[in-house]
């Protein structure tokens, strides 16, 4: 089983977002940055599925040198090699370009991507991946299995799930549940990824289909307004009468 | 020309967002001064797809073709994109849900488009194309140009509101020919009734301040006062502890949520968990710890322990519901 995940390298869940250069750009500047959560409990479970059942994984990521310790902790983990395509990733054609030529190159049978980036929340390179490819996918997967030739995955969907079947090679795109918490790298794990292959390839040429022009941070809210624990009626006319919510 | 418009339907109805989806088209085509299509897949009725026309629709597609009955990433996204192409859409229009991400980035791509997700607000300009998208989980926004002819926007849900524009809407038939896919859904298990987090205009959500989840049934009597609208919710640990379904679990890495009115309960308010809520037009808290950061992304606040507060908000939300 031959499966390469596609991870994104991201500011923590826990930052605090601010820009500089006119609003243009994220200010890196002092931030952790991570394998987007979706993405880490995608490679999770197929570590385990892999360590159960045998196989290959590649970790891979698009971007500039310094995601190279976001490829180191996905071998860590236990991934087996790791790409790193070099460009700095603007805008998801693009990005999704670059992975399914590494993919034309490599056959994978799975390809694994989370349901988003946690920055710019796209949802859309595991989709579009699948679509230069022309293969299967299946989005915001939150149970998965692999046995030989497929795989058997289970997708929230309105009110309930359902459950699909996919032969190989297909493209899944996992989010919160497909692992039940990350992978924590063991020290032995640590040692190890340092001396794990890590291939730098050059991108193909493509263009961005968009481009950010400039953040913003939304409105603080004015000030709470503050209701004594005793006077829940209060409570409730205000959010009639003022609020005009119920 | 045109702009045409995905509208999902869930068992043959549309749902709010649905209207809100034509009534955004609507100010797009203005902009370009042309017409808009909607495009139905599945088993709509005639009366049901000519409520489309309320909101601003020009002309209805309908693929009602059985095989499509069924939902499959493949199947839908080749229907959308020939639609685009007859109908010559300069702008493809979805919402930003579960199912459309699986279809609007092929649908994109098959169009050699560019596409700008979770937008919430209609283009500022259409020469450039620029449009205002939520990033960061909630945190931030981006103004995104689009540097392709052809434009995919898939919109938040309840970023733009419904706007009625009633038009005299063409019921058109559309087929498509048949793709084949290796992904099959051999199994579907649906808890009808109960309505999503994502739908509902007011969500009672609780956090560990609840400190068991037999208490959830103070939140579950203030949703059953509230009416069909209302529906529970809560944060992340509360999923993980698996006192709640993990489909009830709002922020970063759940749900993304924006109802009328967010009542958190016992939830002090981690950036990660209102990533997810930032959206929401009111939002009341109420919290041991007057100084949660919850009640700094609040409108209304209540200092108190949610097991004293909430059964005085039932019996005051009781008292209300019994007088209008």
């Amino acid at each position: 089983m031959k499966i390469l995940v596609c991870i994104s390298h991201v500011p923590d869940t826990t930052a605090k977002i601010a820009f500089v250069d006119n609003n243009k750009s994220y200010n890196k500047e002092g931030q952790q940055f991570i394998i987007g959560p979706n993405e880490e409990l995608a490679l999770t479970r197929a570590i385990d599925i892999k360590e159960a059942k045998g196989g290959n994984i590649t970790a891979l990521t698009v971007g500039s040198a310094e995601v190279e310790p976001t490829l180191r902790k996905a071998l860590a983990m236990g991934a087996d090699d790791a790409i790193r395509v070099n460009m700095d990733p603007k805008d998801a054609f693009n990005v999704s370009k670059q992975i399914a030529e590494v993919a034309k190159a490599n056959q994978y049978d799975v390809i694994l991507t989370g349901r988003e980036a946690i920055d710019y929340n796209g949802g859309q390179v595991g989709e579009m991946i699948a679509e230069w490819l022309i293969y299967p996918s299946v989005s915001g997967v939150n149970d998965m299995d692999l046995e030989p030739g497929k795989a058997i995955l289970k997708r929230e969907i309105d009110g309930g799930y359902e459950k699909i079947e996919c032969d190989f090679p297909l493209i899944i795109t996992g989010q919160k549940g497909i692992a039940a918490e990350p992978k924590i790298p063991a020290m032995r794990g640590i040692m190890m990824a340092r001396k794990k292959p890590l291939i730098v390839v050059e991108p193909v040429q493509s263009d961005n289909a968009t481009e950010v022009l400039e953040h913003s941070l939304p409105a603080s809210k004015a000030s709470c307004k503050m209701v004594s624990a005793d006077d829940m009626n209060e409570l409730v006319r205000l959010l009639h009468e003022e609020a005009k919510v119920i | 020309m045109s702009v045409l418009v995905y509208t999902e339907n869930w068992d043959g109805q549309f749902k709010k967002l649905s209207f809100e989806l034509i009534s955004y088209a609507s100010e797009v085509a203005k902009s370009y001064n042309t017409n808009v299509v909607a495009l139905s897949i599945g088993n709509v009725d005639e009366a049901e797809l000519s409520k489309l026309s309320q909101y601003g629709a020009d002309k209805v597609l309908n693929l009602s073709n059985a095989a499509y009955t069924e939902f499959n990433a493949e199947y839908y996204a080749k229907a959308i994109s020939e639609a685009a192409k007859s109908e010559h859409a300069q702008v493809t229009i979805f919402a930003n849900n579960i199912t459309t991400r699986a279809i609007a980035p092929r649908v994109t791509i098959k169009l050699d488009a560019g596409m700008v997700s979770g937008c919430v607000a209609a283009p500022e300009s259409i020469e450039p194309f620029v449009v205002s998208k939520k990033a960061f989980s909630g945190k931030a926004f981006a103004r995104v140009k689009i540097n392709k002819d052809n434009k995919v926007l898939s919109l938040n849900q309840n970023a733009f509101g419904i706007k009625e524009n009633v038009k005299a809407a063409n019921i058109v038939s559309f087929e498509c020919a048949l793709e084949t896919s290796k992904a099959k859904v051999v199994e579907v298990s649906k808890n009808s009734g109960k309505m999503s987090v994502l739908d509902a205009e007011i969500l009672v959500s609780g956090g560990r301040g609840l400190k068991k989840p037999e208490n959830f049934k103070l939140l579950e009597e203030a949703s059953d006062i509230l009416g069909s609208v209302a529906t529970v919710a809560c944060t992340k640990p509360v999923a993980d502890l698996e006192w709640r379904p993990h489909s009830e679990h709002v922020g970063q890495t759940g749900k993304v949520v924006a109802p009328n009115l967010y009542i958190a309960v016992g939830i002090s308010g981690a950036i990660q968990h209102l990533a997810g809520i930032t959206s929401s037009k009111v939002i009341v808290a109420i919290n041991t710890d007057k100084d949660a950061p919850i009640f700094e992304a609040s409108d209304y606040g209540v200092v108190g322990d949610a097991l004293e507060v909430m059964p005085k908000l039932n019996e005051a939300l009781k008292a209300f519901k019994a007088n209008s």
